[in-house]
């Protein structure tokens, strides 16, 4: 096992929330837990306190809607947004994070500059694996679990992306301190996502605890304004 | 290279599931109801398990053409039920598409030796179980996904209830055995020697497992979340309740929040009527669901 990433003072060890609404939030906590970081089940707006970071899972993207609203989650995920600090949707989690659904539906937390397609692959008969270069995460490549996935359809100016298909859809993209994916890093036995948002969370901390205050603020996408990319 | 429906990718989509509630549907309104309550996937069939065992008779696949009016209505993964043992309904579901088959004791078996060979197809399946022994026979079978029974169209948990307790008893069991022990184990669950191992050294199941049969308000949904189960399935429980848009929202609220008396009393509050269940004495072990399949 390799060390955990640390931040500057060794006293405060980074916690990692992962969004417990629904879906396979046990999957990641288990995968952080591999890498030696802590892992927090987020289910109310009070679990957010005390974490530097947080990965919303895969799971069904309609009722995960559902909860976040019914506890009102969505004014504290967008303020822990814009505080800086690092979050991470895979699948579900991904579309959650888009600021645009394709086909109309409205946004659930309107942040990252992307528009994503729900289920656009087709239905759970046209699930797949596949391996996915991933340039900034070197080798060897990311072996992809692709369930009842979405894909990326459109990238704003100031996103990054990670991973395409080899047909060139893109399915992996990361935006300042929020990265997505459309495939399920853990279900594969992957953890080199959960050590870059660990190591991103630590950086957040770090700066947080340095100034003594938050700072590096993300946008806030929906009515607190659409400063869009260039 | 790029692969469809692998193991990965069938037990996967019921891993997404986990943490929600599966609501059987028979119209494409009540499908559209479960979706805006949060239900993360629905059951499509002909009627709810209460109407069949009222109605008698032999329970079959339901009319393609209701299953793919539901499929055109949500968004969430639509399941449908086959009959324990009848693979040609199995084929004709996944030629529909559905993302899911429950090989299902709701329905009358059409096999009473054979289950089908699940290894056989791109689409995943959920099995029942009343036990660990059934339960690993159904996943060597090829099953991506468990459910214990419990008895179906009661609206009684009791069989839940023990039922889940039974297959996690006997993992716990399992779990403290010595390696020669285990031979003897699944020679007595009549299950593969390499499964029992597996299970003895994980101590879970290795797919996921929810809960089935007799659920039919928040207070069982949090009951068996607590004892262990990964998700429930609600049957009558919803659309034979007096407001079933309100109970399919409260039984998704507590099945999230489990392990949290208050928001249960919360979500619990003014929900009408629940649907009127049935004492397990009066059913004649012969008009018990449970009891099908082996």
């Amino acid at each position: 096992m390799t060390a955990a990433p640390m931040t500057a003072d060794p006293g405060t060890p980074v916690r990692i929330g992962v969004l417990a609404l629904q879906g396979a939030f046990r999957e990641h906590l288990e995968t952080l837990a591999g890498i030696g970081v802590q892992g927090v089940p987020v289910r109310l707006p009070r679990d957010l306190a005390g974490i530097a970071g947080l990965i919303l899972p895969g799971g069904e993207s309609t009722t995960i809607r559902r909860l976040i609203a019914r506890w009102e989650l969505r004014g504290p995920l967008l303020d822990f947004a814009a505080s800086g600090a690092p979050m991470f949707g895979t699948c579900a989690g991904l579309i959650v994070l888009a600021r645009e659904i394709a086909g109309g539906e409205e946004p659930i937390l309107p942040l990252m500059d992307v528009t994503v397609r729900r289920n656009a692959f087709g239905r759970q008969l046209d699930s797949f694996e596949t391996d996915l270069a991933v340039p900034v995460l070197g080798d060897p490549p990311v072996h992809g679990v692709f369930i009842r996935a979405p894909v990326i359809e459109r990238v704003g100016a100031d996103v990054e992306v990670l991973a395409r298909l080899d047909d060139g859809r893109v399915v992996a993209v990361r935006e300042r301190n929020l990265l997505g994916t459309a495939f399920h890093p853990e279900l594969a036995g992957e953890t080199r996502f959960h050590r870059l948002i660990a190591t991103m969370a630590a950086e957040h901390q770090e700066r947080a605890e340095g100034s003594g205050h938050r700072q590096q603020p993300t946008r806030r996408g929906g009515a607190a304004g659409s400063s869009s990319a260039a | 290279m790029t692969e469809t429906s692998t193991w990965a990718t069938k037990k996967g989509l019921a891993q997404m599931l986990k943490g929600g509630v599966i609501m059987d549907v028979v119209t494409p309104e009540q499908a559209r109801i479960a979706e805006d309550a949060g239900a993360v996937a629905v059951m499509a069939l002909e009627r709810v398990p209460s109407d069949i065992r009222a109605a008698g008779g032999v329970a079959r696949m339901s009319d393609p053409s209701m299953i793919e009016g539901i499929m055109a209505t949500v968004s969430i993964p639509v399941m449908a039920k086959a009959r324990i043992g009848h693979f040609v309904e199995a084929q004709v579901l996944q030629a529909l598409g559905v993302d899911y088959i429950d090989e299902s004791e709701v329905l009358t078996p059409a096999d009473e030796v054979n289950h089908i060979d699940k290894h056989a197809f791109p689409v995943p399946f959920v099995c029942g179980c009343r036990n660990l022994g059934e339960a690993l026979r159904r996943i060597n079978e090829g099953a991506a996904m468990m459910r214990t029974k419990g008895e179906a169209g009661t609206g009684n948990v009791v069989e839940a209830v023990r039922q889940l307790r039974d297959v996690l008893a006997a993992i716990r069991r399992l779990q403290g055995m010595r390696e020669d022990e285990l031979f003897v184990a699944a020679k007595e669950l009549q299950a593969p020697y390499e499964l029992v191992r597996q299970i003895a050294a994980e101590g879970k199941l290795p797919v996921v497992n929810f809960v089935a049969g007799g659920i039919s308000t928040p207070s069982d949904a949090a009951l068996v979340m607590q004892l262990g189960a990964e998700g429930v399935f609600v049957g009558s429980g919803i659309f034979k309740s007096e407001d079933p848009a309100r109970m399919a929202n409260a039984i998704v609220q507590a099945t999230t929040h489990f392990d949290d008396a208050r928001i249960i009393a919360e979500v619990s509050k003014g929900l009408g009527a629940p649907m009127r269940g049935i004492a397990m004495e009066s059913i004649p072990e012969s008009e018990r669901f449970a009891v099908r399949g082996w």
